[in-house]
């Protein structure tokens, strides 16, 4: 009896600790959802959460709140999207360019700017973060008890899935932006502004993108730190592609790359004779093998990537 | 929708002034190298007002950048030492990138390149130079290239998206050096974590006493050679050109894309190999973490801005080269921290983004107006 109620604390804390480590891939990967639905890849996406993760904690310092910190990494990523929107819907830039172009953007910006801002250890600057709120009565259910017990910005992303789904699915505007993302010249034709589309899904996107990252430095840690996305951007891409493009299927890939992150954590705090590195391999290694291992036939939209010249 | 360079034939010999005008509005060289030129004029003016914004002086800042990067001839060697590595990883792009690959991963190459050459270079100390030195720079050639391999690998036969997979083992490279250097590689008796010096038979030579150029330089230069080469010259450089440009015509003319794939990340592994060994051999002298201070992703830059060209990523990496090399002055004399020239290597970026794009529809235009002048039957 004892011995079961170890294990199921164990899975309970294993699914609270995978949940947290991976919201802010989902909110990421949400937010890069809305464009690629519109025909836009954005590899920006790394470079946006770490600006989105320094516009957190600066805000979050600023007003000494942590979800000023969200609004303003929600502010600051959606200049971001302006940017990235400009440079591939009317310069009509390569995306893979114009993303990558982004990605350095956003590792010179944020180093220079947190040095002048914080001085050379952020870490000693008191920003207050994210707390734990445990959801009443729903989080005293045993073993999936802990899935409400989350930071208030993960809450927020769990209701994201849902209403991403609908908001694709039921809406006219959903609509619209399906069918700009595969198929541009009809819906042209039909009366939708292509570039108002796409310029509409980069912005909130790259917003949403920001608070992915603000995420990181107001809640997994209470500090930024240079390149401190490591990589998430990226998975999070992967993510969308693992989940075929729908919500749902996002949320179960996160839920599984999150899974390497938690593992590797509490591998690590076990005191595993795996050296470190290859547990901190672990996230990494395990997005390669979910692009390699169980995609099958990807359903990307059809005009993703592609900027549309007017005929 | 694109004009491409000769699409205008003007009839016969009356074409005059206006001809060669058009010429030279449709050569593509003047085109690029004018777009170049004043994309990076902008990019550094706007880099002015960066500075100062963060409160730096942009006059000082950018005397101090070109004092540290060409004012004399030791701070230009200087710029050449840097420019090195970045012209690999530029090839490493550009190989990827011609073939309609999108390779993140030269960082996580240059890596594995560093180990293999570590593993070849700090061993075998009897050898002569002339074998050990070839090859060392083969096994950082090999570390990189097998690397490359595994993500062209995990593309033709699984699927798996080439643009995450790069950056993911760029990681996995990482962490694996990392735990290399804290374990099984650590020089002993293991105080520092870092592997055993590359023993002086392994060694790149320095071209002459006071500056750091070594040979390396020509190696890169010999790789630039290849490089066009390979594309201009080899038939399945032409094929793996196709395959960049159009897959299903690849296909149906009978290329075995998946081949040319293997080959090019194989070769383009290879280039971030070398940039590893490079500067494990001729700067570093020893494998340590963190012994590329993201030399593979400037090479991303270096590809962009040369447009995958031979001559441009020559140019492009003695471009970015001195901006690393300037920049260490303009932090040391001007208080400009050093990351402000990575803003200023993504202005370049973004405005020759903006540069050619925008060009291309003025200069559509431009052509369209010379072909109605030549009377175009």
């Amino acid at each position: 009896m004892d011995a079961g109620n170890t294990i199921l604390q164990i899975v309970s804390s294993f699914i609270e600790a995978d949940l947290r480590v991976a919201a802010p891939i989902l909110i990421a990967a949400i937010g890069i959802l809305y464009m690629e639905k519109a025909g836009v890849v954005n590899i920006g996406a790394e470079g946006t959460m770490l600006i989105g993760a320094l516009a957190g904690s600066i805000g979050a310092y600023l007003f000494q709140n942590p979800w000023m910190g969200a609004l303003l990494a929600g502010l600051v990523g959606g200049l971001v999207g302006v940017l990235f929107a400009y440079l591939v819907v009317t310069i009509k830039a390569n995306q893979i360019v114009a993303g990558i172009a982004i990605n350095i953007l956003a590792l010179g910006g944020t180093t220079t700017v947190n040095r002048i801002f914080f001085g050379l250890n952020a870490s000693s600057a008191n920003i207050p973060s994210f707390q734990k709120t445990a959801i009443p009565f729903l989080s005293d259910i045993p073993i999936f008890g802990s899935v409400f017990n989350q930071f208030g910005l993960a809450y927020a992303a769990f209701l994201l899935v849902p209403f991403t789904y609908y908001l694709m699915k039921k809406t006219t505007i959903g609509l619209k932006i399906r069918s700009v993302g595969e198929h541009p010249e009809a819906a042209d034709t039909a009366g939708i502004s292509v570039p108002r589309i796409r310029y509409g899904t980069v912005i909130i996107g790259s917003a949403i993108i920001g608070v992915a990252g603000a995420y990181l430095s107001v809640g997994l840690l209470s500090f930024f730190s240079e390149n401190m996305v490591s990589g998430r951007g990226y998975i999070a891409l992967a993510a969308v592609i693992f989940g075929k493009w729908n919500p749902y299927g996002i949320f179960i890939a996160t839920f599984l790359f999150g899974f390497g992150d938690a593992l590797q954590v509490r591998l690590q705090t076990m005191g595993s004779s795996i050296p470190y590195q290859f547990l901190l391999m672990m996230p990494y290694l395990l997005t390669v093998a979910a692009l390699a291992g169980f995609v099958g036939k990807a359903v990307a939209p059809k005009a993703s990537g592609k900027p549309y010249f007017k005929g | 929708m694109k004009l491409k360079s000769g699409s205008i034939q003007t009839n016969g010999a009356d074409g005059g002034i206006s001809v060669s005008l058009s010429r030279l509005a449709s050569s593509d060289l003047v085109w690029k190298l004018l777009i170049q030129i004043l994309s990076i004029i902008a990019a550094l003016l706007v880099g002015a007002v960066v500075i100062k914004i963060i409160g730096g002086n942009p006059a000082s800042a950018y005397r101090a950048l070109f004092l540290g990067s060409l004012a004399n001839r030791k701070a230009f060697w200087e710029t050449l030492v840097k420019a090195t590595p970045l012209i690999l990883t530029g090839l490493s792009f550009a190989y990827a990138s011609r073939t309609g690959l999108i390779n993140i991963g030269a960082e996580g190459q240059l890596y594995m390149g560093g180990f293999l050459a570590t593993l070849v270079g700090s061993n075998f100390a009897w050898m002569p130079m002339v074998i050990h030195l070839p090859l060392t720079l083969f096994a950082g050639f090999t570390g990189g290239g097998l690397w490359g391999l595994i993500i062209a690998w995990l593309k033709v036969k699984f699927g798996a998206n080439e643009l995450i997979t790069t950056v993911m083992f760029n990681y996995v490279a990482i962490y694996f050096i990392s735990y290399l250097v804290t374990g099984p590689m650590i020089e002993p008796p293991g105080t520092y974590p870092q592997s055993r010096p590359i023993t002086d038979t392994a060694i790149l030579p320095r071209f002459f006493q006071g500056s750091r150029l070594h040979w390396g330089l020509i190696l890169a230069l010999i790789c630039v050679f290849l490089y066009w080469f390979f594309f201009r010259k080899l038939k399945v450089g032409y094929e793996a050109r196709v395959v960049g440009s159009n897959y299903k015509t690849a296909k149906y003319a009978g290329m075995k894309p998946a081949r040319i794939m293997l080959l090019v990340m194989f070769l383009a592994g290879g280039m971030g190999g070398l940039a590893g060994a490079n500067e494990i051999l001729a700067i570093q002298g020893k494998l340590f973490q963190g012994f590329s201070p993201g030399y593979g992703f400037d090479g991303i830059a270096v590809a962009l801005v040369g447009m995958n060209s031979p001559v441009g990523i020559i140019l492009g990496g003695v471009l970015f080269g001195a901006l690393r090399s300037g920049g260490n002055m303009m932090q040391m004399i001007a208080g400009v921290p050093i990351s402000t020239i990575y803003i200023i290597q993504s202005l370049v970026v973004i405005f020759v983004i903006c540069g050619q794009m925008l060009t291309r529809e003025s200069r559509n235009k431009l052509l369209i107006i010379f072909r109605r002048n030549n009377g175009r039957r």
